[in-house]
Formats: structure tokens, C-alpha cells, sequence
């Protein structure tokens, strides 16, 4: 656990939901939740999570930080907008599950290996180096995550997939030398990295 | 008498009438067979000048008595509006064109009950006489109105608006009532954002500016006599003097009474000082000062609240109100808020099953609530451990857990209970009881828990307004809510049914106005709902009466009183005109000017009967004409099919039917017999209360007399029609004739 | 009609020997018959998509976007910006309508872009393809151009999510969205409108990190079209077309079924119909070929 974890439970001793509040995105929404279920009913992926986001928003109110942030639920959200659409209550939830996972990953709560935590940084770290993805170095990233033996494990289940998809044009090894991306890298990083300052100003004076 | 009476027919050909049957053969039939003086025809009767026609043979040849064969009694009644003479209508288009094919081979059948009907409704006229006042007419202005919170105080106001004279009856010391020392209330105004101001000091201040509005504190009613537009009403102040107002119409706001939370020992209510009710929290709120609100066991400032939903309500248990108070969701989140806005950042909880937040800023309030972080838990409470912090046991019922909280105040959202009088029914029914000595114990036990009366009504049927079910006043909840069964005195506000200030503001208004319409209604001698502005009244032979006491028993209104000798005590502008005296008067003495044993008896008698080698069946259809004679012309409306052999007659009520209809219609050579009225149970449809339920259980004899008959039970059928029952009405009919099919003709027919 | 000029933002998948090459193929050859110029948004940067928010948090998220807009609005001046990818449309138009309500998030975001001398202003609108064709051309401009009608073929509409929710295309409704079984019906197949998946979720980007849980969402995805008597599936959707294509042999392995299902873009079928070739309509791009189109391209 880190330091911010341990700074924000001392500040936000005994209200998980003030905690939210200040620092998830669209967090203010959270206490608007009329506990009517429609977003667990709606998520496709609801059968996989611990807390659906309904129960998600109650443990959120009884003050269950530790349930909340070490939950591996809200990384089952694939960003289908299912609950945004039904709520009636118009939450944000997609977002607000988006928020927690990235509060939880950024406090150093999230589970270890949970894939899509790990994929979602692959993914980022992929398309800051040139500011486009490269679709060949993320699967390859993806399939040795977990260390060499089990990458060519994968890469051998998915053989035949990449051959069909270089057959079909849709796969090029080239762009394992280089590959698309924005005429100056190093501009674009340089803005995402103010960003990301600016940002992290923020939780830090939250502390 | 005879010799005044002239009778004129009136035959429209319009709407197809006139294509589909033949007139001359009509009219034929109505001076030939209906005796009618005079019979005319045109093409457009409800037309300017068909109803010009009427009018001036009316005026010129002194015509008293008019028959209308056009479209249904319901139709048309602008036009057909002559109130100076004695009216019948005989329905051909509804009754008759719209509900049989247009086809060759149905042509006789089609004409056979058109000329029925025109027979029926000429012998009908023949036996009606035109409505005339009785004489007891009294026009008083006077509102007298029961309770002096906010219902009354608002139906005060209203009454005295409108420029009526009202006298406001308060028992306790003070206006105000219930809410009178509340802190805040419920919002009523957009944005619905945060509780709002206590409405009643400045209505108080309104109340005694008005010099239009008596206020009589410290008073009760001894005894109330008489019947709307001339109620005579006896109060009785605590010092001991009293005064009697001569009244116009009632309202009785009596209020509600908050639910006795001692029963709920599982919330340590009796326990603990901290646990209160949310009628309580209000006077903690007031004490507050502006401050924050502090425990009464310390007077330590709550830093920890929760509110435990449905305390006590919306439950089966024993003890417990088995509905819901509709209200108490929204004063739980009123009460949160002022929390919040005097107790800076504490921690409010409020544990709900259901969250119901009606009305229309209802919603807005709940979200305004949510917005304040007023923590709304879905959760059970199950218990409350009283100690110097309480804790409140729970089940989450969305993290599905047993949990539990600590809070320094519980507040328990329990239910509201009506201020009503004593049931009446409640001892009148132990008049079935023969024995003298349990009937007294029975009577005993009852007043020992009955509350004192409100109105001490001298009425045969008992001092106060009827109930319905827990204790709240009976009214037509559908049709009309504010019409109870005692005719001149309005129901308003909690008393009627639990509701919240803006609702019983509105009941108020409402009420007034019905008190105005009743008072003025008595001054002309017209009647209340639904048959408003009926002018006949019920009138009984005094020399055929047995002085049995049932039509005083079983008027649904109790407008009936009786005298020394036992006999009816008509009270005219108490009377409904439904005539369930009527039909339940064994001796038949009970009548209306327009309505009586003999105008139905001679419909029935002047439809012709065919010989039993025809093979045309009679089936006589008794419909109330509030739900089901409706349903029939929607039905014909839209086109459904009846039995050639039926004939509907239009009847009042269920209640009116006099069983003498039954074995007269079967002795005379009917085949069957439909009757069609309300749903009559505790959700009752009846426009008069109890006319249907008095039918049905009359009727439940009416076996007896098909036995002495030798005559197949299945040929009477009774049944709840509703005014929807387009498809299913003409069926039941329909059915009818399919039962006399199978099972054959009468054997009466001669 | 007048040509209709608009700031083209393609996508990294959309890119040469991408995933969705083929997408972005039929797409120039639909916006040709039809007369769109697509200008593309110089030097874009990918959006972060669907999945980027776990690495890289509010701000840097809305920021990538925030460049694309401001790129386009410098070069491609009162141009509406219109995307082919949903992810790419979602995230822009997502971003856009933030940085509108949350005026810190707009200050910030154009303190973090002037680090590269850039300028957000946000006043570009940001819009799919599929609302071009809905709102712009019609579903009767689009019959018009039909040269020749895919007859004989029953297509099922998948929309997916990120088209549909939570924007929505021309006001239609979430639960049962119509325009892609219109657009079927334009080009002359039939269409399936009661299609009971075609709102379902692929899984998306969890179709790599939950291969398990994806594969059976896209398992009843396929299997519903088969039951309807699909001869393929239509998608509008980069990611969708990919997942509910590429994993049939590894569904097929799991299951033990035997799907073969074509999975085609809206911009296949309307190159086919407006007569073009099968190269042009980028029938080559697909792992499981669309024979059918294949054999009405040829014709």
C-alpha cells in the first residue's frame, strides 16, 4: 500500500463516500444512487462481479473502503454504456467505474495481475511511445505479461489468428520495426505529461 | 287527477331510426297500445326544431307527460332537458338499431323490440307523475367546519371566500392542529429543494382577520339534528355554556392521531428517551432554537441520527397499521434536512425498504436530500439497544447482511391514525343480536374502546360518519371521494384518508365547495351526487306501513329517522334518490314521483309476451343506470351484438329492486331474468355504497321463490357489472339466452 | 447533392495492416459514390479508447482528444469532425462535452496542449460516419445510388455499444436502434430488425484481458444471427466487426460449434451495391470471406 493510500485513510477517516467525492471521477454522483438495480441488471459482464455497481455504490455509503478499493469488480466494466443508458436516475456509472479502478490502481489497492488493469496500462504505455497504437506490440505485450514461457504459450494458441489476420492484411510484422505514429512523439508526451502533473498536483494537495 | 295529465309521444327517425324501422307501425303502437294523446315524428328530434316542437305543445296544449323514442337516456339529455313535465325515454338506437344486424331475416325481430320498448316506456309514463317540490326546501348559508388545523382552517377559508358564513368548531385551545408546532414542512413550491416554511401562523392571522369566519376554541359538538340546510347544531364549550348554530352543510376536519409507538417495544421506544417519533422530533427541532438539535436523555447535540422507515406501518403484524402512511417517506427526508442544516455535519441515515415520495415535487425533494448527503440505506431495522449510544441492528438489503449502526437519536417514521367518531355500524350490527342481556354486553365492550363522537348526530343510524377500513370515514373513493354517507357532511383532510399538507389543503378546498353545492342543493330541493339535481324524493304510504324499520336500516345515507310510532321519517335533502328504502320495503308502500314499484311493474307488464308456439323468448334486463345501462350503449356504440329477446330496463340502483319485479316478471312469462349492478365489496363501485351489497344479499332469497315456482334457479342471474364491461355486458345477456335455450321456455307463458 | 467536406479522424485501427484496414478501405470508396470528401485530420493521435482510462487517468485521457480537436480546428477550419471508429467518436465527442461543462478541465487540458504550442477551443461538432449517412444523405439518398441491390441476402444489423450508447445516432432509441436494418433495406438485402443481440456487448477491449468471458458474449452474438437466418452480420463498429470475426475458430474450438459467419462493415455492402469492386469494397481484408458479396462484387 502506498503513502496516499495510507494519507487519504487518515483524512478521510470515517467517510469513504466524502473520500470518492473529492477524488473519483465523476465521484460526486455516487449518494444520487436510488439503489434500484437497473445498472447491475444491465451489465453484460454482471454475473462476474463481486459487487455489481449497485451494491458497489451502497458499500460506498456504509463506509466499506477497503471491499470497494481491493475489488477486482469494476475492472469487469467493458465500457458498454448499458447503465448510463438505463439509469434513471442519469449516473455516469461507466465513468464512476472507471474512476474507482483507476483510484484503487493509483492508491496500489487493485488486485495483482488483475488482466485488465494490466492491459489497460500495456495499452497506454503502447500508444504513448509514438501517440498511435501499435496493434502488433500490444498483442505481443499481452501474451508475454505474464513472463516468456507462458508469452509463447500464448502466442502459440493464438497462431493461428495473427496468421489469418496477416493473410487478410490486418496484421503486419513490419510494425514490430517502428510502425505508425504522430510525426513528433515527443511533443505529444511532452502534453500528456503536464497533464498528468497537473493531475497528480491535485491528489496530492487532496492528501 | 287523470283529467290534468296529457301525454304526448315524440318518435325520432334520425340516426337510421328511420330506415331500420318502420314509424307509422311505431307510432301506431304508441297511441293504439301506449295510449299516448298525441304522437309525432321527425327526422331530427334533439334538432332545434324537433325540441321546439316539444316545447311548444308543452306550453300550448298543456302536455304533462312526455315519451321520447330516440337514442338512449343518456344521450342527448341538453336537449332533452324539459324538467316542467314527467319524462320517459324508450332507447331504439342503442337499445335497439345499433345492437341488432341489418339483414332481412331480422327485420321482424328488430321491429318487435322496438315497439316493446315504445309500449314500456308509455306504460312507464303513464304510471310517473310529474316531480314536485316537497316543501321542506330551506336555504341556509351557514358552514360549520370540525377541526381547526390546517384541512379546516383551509376549508374555513375557502367557504368564507366564496362568500359564505363559516363557523370554525376547535376543541383544544388553539388553532393550528397537528402541524400547528411543527418546525418546517414538506416544500410545496418548485424547486422542492429544502423544507419550507410552516404555513400555519400566518393562516391563523389570515382566520382572525376574516369577518366572515366564527372561531369557536375550547368546543365541541353536543348534538347535532336535522339535515342539510337546516342542521341545528348544539356546542359545548368547556366552561359549560353552549350555543346552537342553525348550519346549512358540514366539514369535518378532525384530523389524525399520531400511531401510539409504546407498541413497539423492539425499538426501545419505551426504553430510551432518544428514540422518538417523527411527531416528536419536531418539538426536539423547535426547542433547537435555531441551534442544533439536541438528545433528550443529555441534551447532548446529535452527531449521529438515523430514521427507521415504516415504523410500526405497511405491516401485518399485530398491533401494527397494516397500510401505509403515504406521507412519512417525504417527513423522514424533511426531518434529515434539518440535520443538516442545524446539526452541521452529522451523520444522518435514513434505513427504508420502499422509498415512497408522492406528489409532484416529490422526487425533486428526494434527489435535494441525496444532494445534502443525507444517506439513504435500503434496509431493515429489526431492533434498536438502548445505552448511552444507541445501536440500530439492520439488514442491508442490498449488500444482503445483517449489520448494525450506532446513532445518538432514532427516530421512528410512524403512521397516522384517523380522528374519527365512533362507527356506527358497529353497534348497529349487534341488532341482529336477539338476546337482549349479550347485546347489551356486545354494546358495552364497544363503547368501552369506541373515541368519543364528533358530531352526535341524531340520526337513526347512529352519531357519527360510517367508516370504511381502519377506522377512516367511508366516501365513493372513485367517483366521489368527498360525498360521504351521511349527504351534507364533507370528510376532509387525514381524517378521510392519510395524506400531507398540500393534499389536504386541496381535500379542503374541495370539501368547502361540496359544503356550498350541499347547502344550496337543500335550498332547492335538489339532490347531491350522483343523482344531482334530482327533484323527487321518496314519499310512503302511511297507512300500508308495518313499521318493519328496513328502509330506516338499510338507507345507505341513514337519512331516514324514525318517529315515536316507529314509522319513516323521511329527511328529504338527506336522500340520495336511490331508492334502496324502496326495494326494501316488503309492503311496497316506498315511491318516488318518477320512480316507483308500479312504473317499473308496468314496463315489465307491457312488453309483450309471445305465446310459447313462437318460440321468442323473453329476458328482462334490470340495469343500473349508473355502470351498467352505460355499458350497454358503449356496447351498442361499438357495435356488439344482443339477444333479440332481451329488454333492458333502466334502474337506479341494485338496491331499488323490489323482489316483487322478480316473481312478477316470472309469473307474467319472462324466461330469464339479468340483473346487472355494481361491484359491492369493501372496494365497492356502487354509486350509492351499499344499494348493490343490499340487493344481493335480498336476492340471495329469491331461490326460494324460483322452488315455489317450479322453476329452474339458473333463469335469475345477478351480476357486478363494471362500466367497462363493453364486450362482457351484452354477453352476460347473450349467455342468458343461451341458458334459456338449453333449459326451455317458461312454463308461465298464457 | 453538394459534395459534403468533413475533418476525417480514422483511428489507429484503421491504419495499413491494422485491424480494421478494411474498414477504412470500403469507407473511402462509400464516401466517394456519395460524394463525401474526407480530410484527414493531420498528425492524429490515437484517443486512448475504450480501455486507455486504467493508464492514463482523467486529465492525459481528455487531453488526447483535446488534440485531435485542436488539430482539426486549426487545419481543417469549420469542418465538422466525423470518425469511423465508435471508440474514436465516443472518446472525442465524450471529451469535447467534458471539457465544455468542467471549465478547470478546459483550462487545464489547454495547459497541458500549450506545451507543444497547440489551442483547444472545442467548438468543432464531433460526429460518426453512420449520422452522416442517417441525417445527411437519407436512407433514399443512399437507394439512389444503388446500383446493384444485394438481393437474396439476409443481413443481421449488429450495432454493438459504443455507436449507440451513450450518444445514440439520430435520436433512435438504445434498446432497439433501427438505422443499420434501414440501411440493409437501402441497399436492397434483407434485414433482420428483430435481431435480439444486435445491442449486445462484444466484450471490447476485454476480449484480450477476459478472452474467456468475451468469446461467450460473442458466441451468443453469432449464434442469434444463425438463428434468425443471418447470411451475415453488418456492424458499424471497428472493434465489434474484429471480435465477433476473428475469435470464430477459437469459439468453434470451445464449444464444438461451427460458425462461419461474415462479419462486414455498413461501407462493404454499400461499396458492393454502388457497383464497386470487390478490391475496392475491401472484400479481400476479411478472414472469413463474405462469398456472397464476393460473387455480386464479380458480377
Amino acid at each position: 500500500m502506498s503513502d496516499l493510500n495510507t494519507s487519504m485513510i487518515e483524512k478521510y477517516r470515517s467517510s469513504f463516500l466524502k473520500e470518492v467525492e473529492a477524488n473519483v471521477e465523476e465521484g460526486e454522483w455516487v449518494k444520487m444512487c436510488m439503489q434500484c438495480g437497473v445498472c447491475s441488471g444491465s451489465c453484460p459482464l454482471g454475473k462476474h462481479w463481486d459487487h455489481p455497481p449497485q451494491e458497489i455504490f451502497m458499500m460506498i455509503r456504509a463506509n466499506k473502503r477497503e471491499e470497494v478499493l481491493g475489488s477486482d469488480s469494476m475492472w469487469m466494466c467493458t465500457s458498454c454504456y448499458n447503465c448510463i443508458a438505463r439509469c434513471p436516475r442519469g449516473l455516469p456509472i461507466t465513468h464512476i467505474m472507471h474512476g474507482l479502478a483507476v483510484y484503487s490502481k493509483r492508491l496500489g489497492l487493485t488486485p495483482k495481475k488483475q488482466p485488465t488493469a494490466e492491459f489497460s496500462q500495456i495499452f497506454w504505455d503502447n500508444l504513448m511511445k509514438k501517440g498511435r497504437v501499435n496493434e502488433l506490440k500490444l498483442g505481443l505485450s499481452m501474451n508475454f505479461k505474464d513472463g516468456f514461457g507462458e508469452g509463447v504459450k500464448n502466442a502459440m494458441a493464438n497462431q493461428k489468428l495473427g496468421q489469418n489476420m496477416m493473410k487478410a492484411k490486418r496484421m503486419n510484422p513490419m510494425e514490430a520495426f517502428g510502425g505508425h505514429g504522430v510525426k513528433s512523439p515527443g511533443d505529444l508526451q511532452k502534453i500528456i505529461k503536464k497533464a498528468q502533473e497537473i493531475e497528480e498536483s491535485k491528489i496530492q494537495a487532496a492528501k | 287527477m287523470a283529467d290534468d295529465k296529457k301525454f304526448a309521444g315524440y318518435i325520432c327517425t334520425g340516426c337510421g331510426i328511420g330506415d331500420r324501422l318502420d314509424a307509422s307501425t311505431l307510432e301506431q303502437v304508441a297511441t293504439r297500445d301506449g295510449k299516448m294523446q298525441s304522437c309525432k315524428q321527425s327526422e331530427m328530434l334533439c334538432g332545434a326544431e324537433g325540441v321546439q316542437m316539444i316545447k311548444d305543445d308543452i306550453a300550448n296544449d298543456s302536455v304533462t307527460h312526455v315519451m321520447i323514442a330516440a337514442c338512449s337516456r343518456r344521450a342527448k339529455v341538453e336537449a332533452f332537458n324539459f324538467t316542467d313535465v314527467a319524462l320517459t325515454r324508450a332507447n331504439l338506437r342503442e337499445g335497439v338499431i345499433w345492437v341488432r344486424p341489418d339483414t332481412d331475416e331480422n327485420t321482424e325481430t328488430t321491429q318487435e323490440m322496438a315497439d316493446d320498448y315504445i309500449r314500456m316506456a308509455c306504460a312507464e309514463l303513464k304510471a310517473m307523475n310529474k316531480p314536485a317540490p316537497s316543501g321542506e326546501q330551506e336555504l341556509n348559508k351557514n358552514i360549520l367546519v370540525v377541526g381547526g388545523g390546517i384541512t379546516g382552517m383551509t376549508a374555513a377559508l375557502e367557504a368564507a371566500a366564496a362568500g359564505y358564513p363559516v363557523h370554525l368548531v376547535e376543541k383544544s385551545g388553539a388553532l393550528g392542529g397537528a402541524v400547528g408546532g411543527y418546525y418546517k414542512v414538506i416544500p410545496t413550491r418548485s424547486p422542492y429543494a429544502e423544507p419550507a416554511e410552516n404555513p400555519v401562523p400566518a393562516m391563523i392571522e389570515t382566520i382572525e382577520a376574516n369577518d366572515k369566519i366564527t372561531v369557536h376554541l375550547h368546543s365541541t359538538i353536543a348534538k347535532t339534528d336535522g339535515a342539510p340546510g337546516r342542521f341545528s347544531v348544539e356546542l359545548a364549550t368547556e366552561s359549560g355554556s353552549s350555543q346552537t348554530l342553525s348550519i346549512g352543510a358540514m366539514v369535518q376536519a378532525s384530523g389524525w392521531k399520531p400511531y401510539d409507538a409504546n407498541q413497539l417495544p423492539e425499538f426501545a421506544y419505551d426504553k430510551s428517551a432518544d428514540v422518538v417519533t417523527n411527531h416528536e422530533l419536531e418539538a426536539l427541532a423547535v426547542a433547537a432554537n435555531g441551534g442544533p438539535i439536541k438528545r433528550p436523555s443529555d441534551g447532548k447535540e446529535v452527531k449521529s441520527v438515523c430514521f427507521i422507515q415504516n415504523a410500526g406501518q405497511c405491516s401485518d403484524k399485530e398491533g401494527h397499521l397494516s397500510y401505509f402512511s403515504g406521507v412519512t417517506d417525504l417527513i423522514s427526508i424533511k426531518q434529515a434536512m434539518y440535520f443538516k442544516e442545524l446539526n452541521g455535519d452529522c451523520d444522518t441515515t435514513i434505513l427504508f425498504d420502499n422509498l415512497r415520495t408522492p406528489g409532484a415535487g416529490g422526487e425533486d425533494f428526494y434527489r435535494a436530500g441525496q444532494q445534502a448527503m443525507v444517506t439513504f440505506s435500503k434496509g431493515i431495522a429489526s431492533e434498536v439497544v438502548a445505552g448511552d449510544s444507541l445501536t440500530v441492528k439492520f439488514q442491508d438489503k442490498i449488500l444482503n447482511e445483517e449489520t448494525e449502526m450506532a446513532c445518538d437519536l432514532v427516530v421512528l417514521a410512524t403512521g397516522m391514525e384517523p380522528n374519527s367518531g365512533p362507527d356506527p355500524y358497529a353497534l348497529l350490527a349487534l341488532e341482529e343480536i336477539e338476546d337482549l342481556d349479550e347485546r347489551a354486553k356486545k354494546q358495552e365492550e364497544i363503547i368501552a374502546v369506541a373515541p368519543p363522537s364528533i358530531l352526535n348526530l341524531e340520526y337513526r343510524q347512529g352519531t357519527d360518519l360510517p367508516h370504511l377500513k381502519n377506522g377512516f370515514t367511508d366516501s365513493h373513493f372513485i367517483c366521489f371521494p368527498y360525498e360521504t354517507r351521511r349527504t351534507g357532511i364533507y370528510a376532509v383532510g387525514p381524517v378521510r384518508r392519510p395524506m400531507d399538507i398540500q393534499q389536504a389543503r386541496d381535500d379542503a378546498t374541495g370539501g368547502a365547495m361540496k359544503a356550498i353545492q350541499a347547502a344550496e342543493n337543500a335550498g332547492k330541493g335538489r339532490a347531491a351526487h350522483p343523482r344531482s339535481g334530482d327533484l323527487s324524493f321518496p314519499t310512503f304510504r302511511k297507512e300500508g306501513c308495518t313499521q318493519c324499520k328496513r328502509c330506516t336500516v338499510e338507507c345507505p345515507f341513514g337519512a331516514i329517522n324514525e318517529d315515536e310510532e316507529g314509522y319513516p321519517m323521511y329527511n328529504e335533502s338527506r336522500c340520495r334518490r336511490c331508492g334502496t328504502c324502496m326495494g326494501a320495503c316488503p309492503v311496497r308502500v316506498i315511491s318516488f314521483e318518477n320512480y316507483s314499484v308500479n312504473t317499473v311493474n308496468e314496463q315489465i307488464k307491457n312488453c309483450e309476451i309471445p305465446e310459447e308456439w313462437d318460440e321468442k323468448p323473453r329476458i328482462l334486463v334490470l340495469a343500473c343506470e349508473n355502470d351498467a345501462y352505460p355499458a350497454l350503449d358503449q356496447a351498442a356504440q361499438a357495435g356488439v351484438e344482443v339477444n333479440p329477446w332481451a329488454r333492458v330496463v333502466p334502474i337506479r340502483c341494485l338496491g331499488s329492486v323490489s323482489l316483487s319485479w322478480v316473481t312478477d316478471a316470472l309469473n307474467s312469462g319472462y324466461d330469464g331474468i339479468v340483473l346487472m349492478g355494481c361491484r359491492r365489496d369493501d372496494d365497492y363501485q356502487c354509486h350509492f355504497v351499499r344499494g348493490s351489497a343490499m340487493a344481493a344479499e335480498r336476492m340471495s332469497k329469491v331461490g326460494d321463490t324460483l322452488e315455489s315456482l317450479n322453476l329452474e334457479p339458473e333463469r335469475v342471474e345477478l351480476y357486478e357489472v363494471a362500466i367497462t364491461d363493453i364486450q362482457r355486458a351484452p354477453q352476460l345477456i347473450n349467455d342468458m339466452a343461451d341458458t334459456v335455450e338449453k333449459i326451455g321456455l317458461s312454463p308461465f307463458k298464457f | 447533392m453538394a459534395k459534403i467536406e468533413l475533418s476525417f479522424y480514422p483511428g489507429c485501427s484503421s491504419q495499413k495492416g491494422a485491424t480494421s484496414s478494411n474498414y477504412l478501405v470500403s469507407a473511402q470508396t462509400m464516401c466517394e459514390e456519395l460524394d463525401i470528401q474526407l480530410n484527414e485530420i493531420p498528425d492524429w493521435n490515437c484517443c486512448g479508447a475504450s480501455i486507455g482510462y486504467g493508464g492514463g487517468g482523467e486529465l492525459p485521457r481528455l487531453t488526447l482528444s483535446a488534440r485531435n480537436i485542436a488539430l482539426s480546428e486549426e487545419h481543417n477550419k469549420g469542418q465538422e469532425i466525423v470518425a469511423t471508429c465508435a471508440a474514436c467518436w465516443l472518446s472525442t465527442r465524450e471529451a469535447k462535452e467534458r471539457l465544455h461543462e468542467d471549465e478547470q478541465m478546459f483550462k487545464d487540458a489547454n495547459a497541458a496542449l500549450s506545451e507543444a504550442g497547440l489551442k483547444y477551443e472545442g467548438e468543432a461538432n464531433v460526429r460518426h460516419m453512420v449520422e452522416v449517412l442517417v441525417e445527411d444523405i437519407g436512407f433514399d439518398g443512399i437507394k439512389e445510388k444503388v446500383k446493384k441491390p444485394l438481393e437474396g441476402l439476409k443481413i443481421a444489423g449488429y450495432v454493438g455499444c459504443q455507436t449507440n450508447r451513450p450518444f445514440g445516432i439520430a435520436g433512435e432509441s438504445f434498446e432497439n436502434p433501427m438505422y443499420l436494418d434501414n440501411i440493409v433495406d437501402a441497399v436492397g438485402a434483407e434485414s433482420i430488425p428483430t435481431y435480439e443481440k444486435k445491442v449486445q456487448c462484444c466484450g471490447g477491449a476485454l476480449a484480450f484481458s477476459e478472452p474467456e468471458k468475451s468469446q461467450e458474449m460473442i458466441k451468443g452474438i453469432l449464434e442469434a444471427a444463425y438463428d434468425n437466418g443471418a447470411d451475415m452480420i453488418v456492424t458499424p463498429c471497428p472493434l465489434c466487426q474484429a471480435n465477433t470475426e476473428i475469435y470464430q475458430d477459437q469459439i468453434n474450438e470451445k464449444y464444438g460449434t461451427k460458425f462461419k459467419m461474415p462479419i462486414v462493415y455498413y461501407s462493404t455492402l454499400m461499396s458492393v451495391a454502388f457497383g464497386r469492386s470487390a478490391k475496392d469494397a475491401a472484400l479481400d481484408g476479411h478472414v472469413i470471406p463474405a462469398k456472397q458479396l464476393e460473387e455480386i462484387a464479380n458480377k
